[in-house]
């Protein structure tokens, strides 16, 4: 019997999110933190279990060392397997044509023979970038039924914002006459979530196609996408309905990271319908003895302060008399006694000695104008001084 | 470390807490939020560098099984050695174990194939931080035949207790069984470590004898021909034999002396299960609680300990209480010294209230 998979998913975590200044210092974007006990790669990996894709490429290729010992043989996502399972795809040296990966495309197709060792008939692209819970099952069905060759997922944005993105401009029955790669007069509202299924076969003849032509930059959105619709394939969207979110920018990973809040939270984590993996840490239950509202807290901190509208993730000690307000704390941070943060995202293992104030409160740090719209940054590792200030919109990585 | 096997009773004691092991072993009881009292004795062996662990079972382990599942939470799923469960071996005609000797020849079969050179044993029905690696150094060191671990407290007044008196070399020179509760005494903590080829001979030689007792037969009647050592352990030590023990081994958690102590600069191993983030509401009050992963809180909670998924309805005030696994508490509901089992439903605006001697003790998936 041949040995062979349905669907395989190869998940695209090369990228190196500069948007996101300081926290993709040292690590790449997928394995930043999100929502106090998780990594954004939990969301993609944690989609495929639960639709039933056992068999996942991670692509890596900036800073992978933390996005490597995460993922580490799968096991928290129930992707260890025998044959399948995930695994980590790194650019390597052949006899000749050795290269990094020149863009999303070439990624994938210098893993082609990964790919065909499972003999898959669909494969999925993902991105390490996104929140969502997605079942991939539906729309590998939605792709299987109109007999198409390519399936986009696609949501409605508001209008204003649909030059940030791709855009699918579509006939009645869902299939794809045009695409614009962020186009400054939208047609349509209509998003690419950069999730596609590829009818297999296809999909690695436009990549070796795009190979060949030497003026391509290699990037689906630019160049396989355009050749697939031009050649007259079947290209479908497939509309999604729910939470997605692209973290990849400061205000909107604070943003997602705040849509997890609330008695009917925007993006509701828990949910044993559907439930996000992680590398859950063995830490004990949090002890807490200050006040925290409207806020969750992972396992391990001592949360002795006052928490209001933030997100505290695992091992986190906030001392009495600190404040935290508006935040995102990712884990293994130390805030003491006096310090306040305010609007602002701290990354791991960050200490805020006595009195250090940092950021400003949410309602006039959101009127500065900068990069991160307001929001204070601290990057891995930083250490901030008895009585430091760190000023709104700043973005730190050094001790100060 | 030397070589060496680990061997765990996990069934051993359970009519001391029988609200508790009713539907479990005392292995499995739910401890601290989110551990079974099994990962206490488990963690002290896999963090002194075992790698093959012995699980002596009896009956109700269905619990114990769910929790330990491969093994591979505490690194024992493994070709070599790793856990092994070892479920009670009789003919049909006889009655499951009943005593501590008869438990151990159930892992006669696990020991002869083992090639290690030494044997811990331990019992799961208690809290401690204990290194392996040095009680061997000790036994080796005074060329013992059998090492006693000990801790110094208060006796207490239970259905089997064992004190030592022990000289300066730390020689055991007597064994008490049931000493008069009072004052404090060298209290063994049912650990013990012995060469493996020595215990062997040892289960082989209590049972042509037929000897009933491990403490009565073979310690006590012992003591002078077995080179019989004691080893103290220092720190915190409470062990479940009461509901009341329960409740206060539960409480110290809220310690932070004891928590650094149990969980600082090491692992606790347990299963993981991947709840949420514990989340707070605009009304949640909460003092002096351990609070874990999927708890959802809208109330007042003060001294408590939540174990995961306990949701707290609004104005709900929940006090000294520990509540299991997924406990649903009722708007308007007012707790006070209750242990509630896992999965229990209590309805909105109900008042409970125990004690801190005779807490309220609410069945697994109750509804009240």
């Amino acid at each position: 019997m041949l040995r062979k998979k349905e669907c395989v998913a190869m998940l695209l975590a090369g990228g190196q999110g500069s948007r996101l200044y300081a926290l993709t210092n040292n690590i790449a974007k997928p394995a930043v933190s999100f929502g106090a006990k998780y990594r954004i790669i939990d969301f993609p990996l944690s989609n495929c279990i639960n639709s039933g894709i056992d068999t996942v490429g991670v692509l890596t290729q900036y800073q992978p060392l933390v996005l490597n010992e995460y993922v580490g043989n799968g096991q928290p996502w129930d992707l260890d397997r025998t044959f399948g399972g995930v695994h980590i795809l790194s650019p390597y040296e052949a006899k000749k044509d050795t290269s990094w990966y020149k863009g999303t495309a070439n990624a994938i197709y210098q893993n082609i023979r990964f790919m065909k060792m499972y003999n898959p008939e669909y494969v999925l692209i993902l991105s390490g970038d996104h929140i969502y819970k997605m079942d991939y099952d539906k729309m590998l069905q939605a792709h299987k039924d109109t007999n198409a060759d390519c399936t986009i997922a696609c949501m409605q944005v508001p209008m204003k914002e649909a030059s940030r993105f791709g855009i699918l401009n579509t006939n009645h029955d869902g299939s794809i006459y045009e695409f614009e790669e962020k186009p400054k007069q939208p047609k349509s509202d209509l998003a690419s979530m950069g999730i596609y299924i590829f009818t297999a076969s296809k999909l690695f003849k436009y990549l070796e196609l795009d190979e060949q032509d030497p003026n391509s930059s290699n990037d689906f959105g630019k160049n396989i996408l355009p050749a697939m619709l031009n050649a007259g394939e079947k290209m479908q969207s497939y509309r999604f309905e729910g939470y997605w979110k692209d973290v990849g920018t400061i205000s909107s990973l604070l943003e997602a990271n705040m849509d997890l809040l609330g008695a009917v939270p925007n993006f509701e984590l828990d949910d044993s319908k559907h439930v996000i993996h992680s590398r859950s840490p063995l830490a004990p239950p949090a002890f807490v003895e200050g006040e925290v509202i409207n806020s969750i807290v992972a396992t391990g901190g001592e949360v002795e302060g006052t928490v209001i509208n933030s997100v505290v993730g695992t091992n986190c000690v906030i001392e009495k008399g600190a404040i935290v307000k508006d935040s995102v704390l990712m884990g293994n941070i130390v805030v003491k006694a006096g310090a306040q943060v305010n609007y602002s995202i701290i990354d791991e293992e960050v200490t805020i000695e006595e009195n250090a104030v940092i950021g400003l409160a949410k309602e006039e740090a959101s009127k500065i104008d900068g990069k991160t719209s307001g929001i204070t940054v601290l990057g891995r590792g930083v250490n901030v001084q008895k009585g430091g200030v760190v000023p709104a919109g700043e973005i730190v990585d050094k001790n100060v | 470390m030397a070589s060496t096997v680990g061997v765990i009773f996990s069934s051993i004691n359970e009519e001391n807490v029988p609200e508790l092991t009713k539907v479990r072993s005392i292995g499995s009881v739910p401890y601290g939020g989110r551990y079974r009292l099994v990962d206490f004795a488990l963690s002290n062996m896999v963090n002194s560098g075992i790698t093959t662990v012995g699980m002596i079972t009896k009956n109700n382990y269905q619990s114990l099984m769910d929790h330990l599942g491969s093994g591979k939470d505490w690194d024992l799923a493994r070709k070599e050695g790793g856990l092994i469960l070892l479920p009670p071996y009789s003919s049909s005609s006889e009655i499951l174990y009943q005593n501590r000797l008869e438990a151990l020849r159930c892992a006669t079969a696990f020991l002869n194939k083992a090639t290690a050179d030494f044997v811990v044993l331990a019992d799961s029905d208690a809290i401690y931080k204990l290194d392996y690696s040095k009680i061997i150094e000790a036994h080796t060191a005074n060329n013992a035949d059998i090492t006693m671990v000990y801790h110094e407290h208060d006796i207490k007044k239970s259905r089997y207790y064992i004190t030592f008196d022990i000289d300066k070399d730390q020689r055991i020179t007597s064994v008490n069984i049931n000493p008069p509760a009072i004052g404090k005494g060298k209290c063994y903590v049912n650990v013990m470590v012995a060469r493996r080829s020595y215990l062997l001979n040892l289960i082989q030689d209590s049972q042509q004898r037929g000897y009933k007792s491990f403490g009565r037969d073979i310690l006590a009647h012992g003591v002078n021909s077995i080179k019989m050592y004691g080893y103290k352990l220092e720190g915190y030590y409470e062990s479940i034999d009461s509901i009341n023990s329960y409740l206060k081994a539960n409480m110290d958690l809220l310690n932070k002396n004891v928590r650094n102590e149990i969980f600082g600069d090491r692992d606790v191993y347990t299963k993981i299960n991947d709840s949420a983030p514990a989340k707070f509401s605009e009304t949640a009050k909460v003092k002096n609680s351990l609070v874990s992963d999927g708890c959802i809180i809208e109330g007042t909670v003060e001294n408590c300990i939540l174990f995961r998924g306990v949701k707290i309805g609004k104005d709900a005030v929940v006090k000294n209480c520990i509540l299991m696994t997924d406990n649903v508490i009722g708007d308007n509901c007012n707790l006070n010294y209750v242990i509630s089992d896992k999965n229990s439903v209590i309805r909105d605006n109900r008042t409970l209230s125990g004690c801190e001697v005779q807490p309220y003790f609410i069945n697994k998936g109750s509804l009240i």
